[in-house]
């Protein structure tokens, strides 16, 4: 059970990446394009709670960093999506999730993550352009992401909890 | 590790709930069990999250400088040999649904005909500017050997498959032309409206490119007007924000506006061959502090629609595909 979820969760995260750089970007505006494996990983945190969303936030940032055409240091997006991971897990309830929590939580997430990313390329000297740039990505990406939120996290969400085993919902 | 245990049904949890939940950090999984077992569920979570951002910081250490030096770079490989193909075969699936919806709706196509009057114009402007550009290389008596030069060039045709997000705040995209296709690190990328980047790193199948928009891009440049060199730095947009920042190195000289820059080219054509168009001067600003010129150029290329591109390869190199030779003859 314990590999099945976590191959059903890579495969996830491995449609989202290939949807995020070849398909999205025919939408995207100013390039900026939803992200859709933050968006795996707030579902699992919803689902299953921080410490196995901020695993499968680590292997999401790895692939994010290391899969073309990524050009920046490896580790940067691990490290923005086990924060993600982590905050987001803390929003878990046990009862089903009310949209407007799903909601906020991608919109917190989103910004918590690019910002993260954005502060360790500053610390490591990579480019993150001029502050007014900053700003409207980041915000951008944020409504991308919430904008997609009723699309994308019901299904994930699914998904993930039909791998629950029996009775623990 | 093991991971922390499942939620209990939650007739008995509404206790966990509220904000003071965040400041605590994690709420507690079994409400009722002991104390003990609440404390072990949250060490096990802090252990494991202390591993995985000691794992980050562990990647960002090994990789500071990203090139060939970096021991994640085999990894890179791997992951673009395995996800690249994937990258290819979903953007040559869409290619032709992207491009029906165009035809069905009326506003998309209008726009579709600007676009294409617009890179038109873009190729009749970087025609002239070439023709400028060559009848000086003619009056310094350089042009022979350079149209040598430009003469022994081929180019490999390739297709963007996939954009970096801007989330990321580089500008890279990925070409499904690689290794098999004879292209290499530090080669020109170009389209037929002017400069597109240089290949980074190449898979069997794939390639990166760096684009002249990112900032961390330097690309040499020369007025096509007064023949003056300079740096262009890229400033990180796409688009009608896709500018270029050009620095003379003779900083007494301004360039106008309305010139038009091309590239100043490397030696043995790596990374940038010359001759190539790039953009055109929009704005020049003096800059007092630093007692220089800078000029802000719009580049001929439109970064936010790249599709078929070409990579400059030398004239006879063994390829996948068929190459554009340099007298326009495809082998």
């Amino acid at each position: 059970m314990r590999w099945s979820r976590a191959t059903v969760a890579g495969g996830l995260v491995v449609v989202a990446l290939v949807l995020q750089v070849a398909v999205f970007p025919q939408l995207a505006w100013e390039g900026i394009v939803p992200d859709l494996c933050l968006l795996v990983v707030v579902a699992a945190a919803l689902v299953r709670g921080p410490a196995f969303a901020a695993t499968l936030g680590f292997a999401a940032g790895l692939l994010l960093d290391l899969a073309p055409p990524a050009d920046h240091v490896a580790g940067r997006w691990a490290l923005a999506l086990v924060v993600v991971g982590y905050v987001a897990g803390l929003m878990r309830q046990d009862t089903r999730t009310p949209a407007t929590t799903a909601l906020a939580t991608v919109a917190v997430s989103s910004l918590v993550g690019t910002s993260v990313y954005a502060l360790s390329g500053l610390l490591l000297g990579d480019s993150v352009g001029s502050a007014a740039e900053l700003a409207r990505v980041v915000l951008v990406a944020l409504l991308w992401d919430v904008m997609l939120t009723p699309l994308v996290l019901p299904v994930v969400m699914r998904v993930l909890s039909r791998l629950e085993p029996a009775g623990a919902r | 590790m093991q991971r922390p245990r499942l939620p209990t049904p939650s007739s008995a949890r509404s206790s966990a709930r509220g904000p003071s939940r965040l400041l605590r950090g994690y709420r507690p999984l079994r409400p009722g069990s002991d104390a003990s077992d609440q404390r072990a569920e949250r060490g096990r979570l802090r252990a494991r999250m202390v591993t995985l951002v000691l794992a980050c910081l562990t990647l960002m250490a090994l990789d500071h400088h990203p090139g060939a030096g970096s021991p994640l770079e085999q990894a890179r490989e791997a992951m673009g040999a395995v996800l690249g193909p994937v990258e290819s075969g979903t953007s040559a699936a869409i290619r032709p649904v992207s491009s029906v919806g165009e035809w069905f709706t009326s506003k998309r196509t209008m726009q579709h005909d600007i676009a294409t009057l617009q890179s038109e114009n873009a190729r009749l402007r970087s025609q002239q500017a070439t023709t400028q550009y060559q009848r000086h290389q003619l009056e310094e008596f350089q042009g022979l050997t350079s149209a040598a030069g430009t003469l022994g060039q081929a180019l490999v045709p390739a297709h963007v498959v996939a954009y970096g997000p801007a989330q990321s705040f580089s500008r890279t995209v990925t070409i499904d032309a690689g290794s098999a296709a004879g292209v290499h690190p530090d080669q020109t990328v170009l389209n037929d409206d002017g400069l597109v980047g240089r290949v980074l790193r190449v898979t069997r199948t794939t390639a990166t490119v760096l684009l002249i928009v990112d900032t961390r891009s330097v690309v040499g440049g020369r007025s096509g007007a007064s023949m003056k060199v300079g740096f262009l730095t890229g400033r990180g947009g796409l688009g009608d924000n896709g500018t270029l920042e050009l620095q003379l190195v003779d900083q007494a000289e301004a360039p106008a506006k309305g010139d038009t820059i091309v590239t100043w080219g490397s030696r043995d054509g790596a990374p940038y061959v010359s001759g190539v168009p790039i953009g055109r001067v929009t704005a020049v600003y003096a800059s007092l502090r630093e007692s220089s010129q800078r000029a802000v150029i719009q580049p001929y290329v439109d970064f936010s629609a790249l599709d078929l591109v070409g990579v400059v390869v030398p004239s006879g190199t063994a390829s996948d595909r068929g190459v554009i030779e340099a007298d326009g003859s495809l082998r």
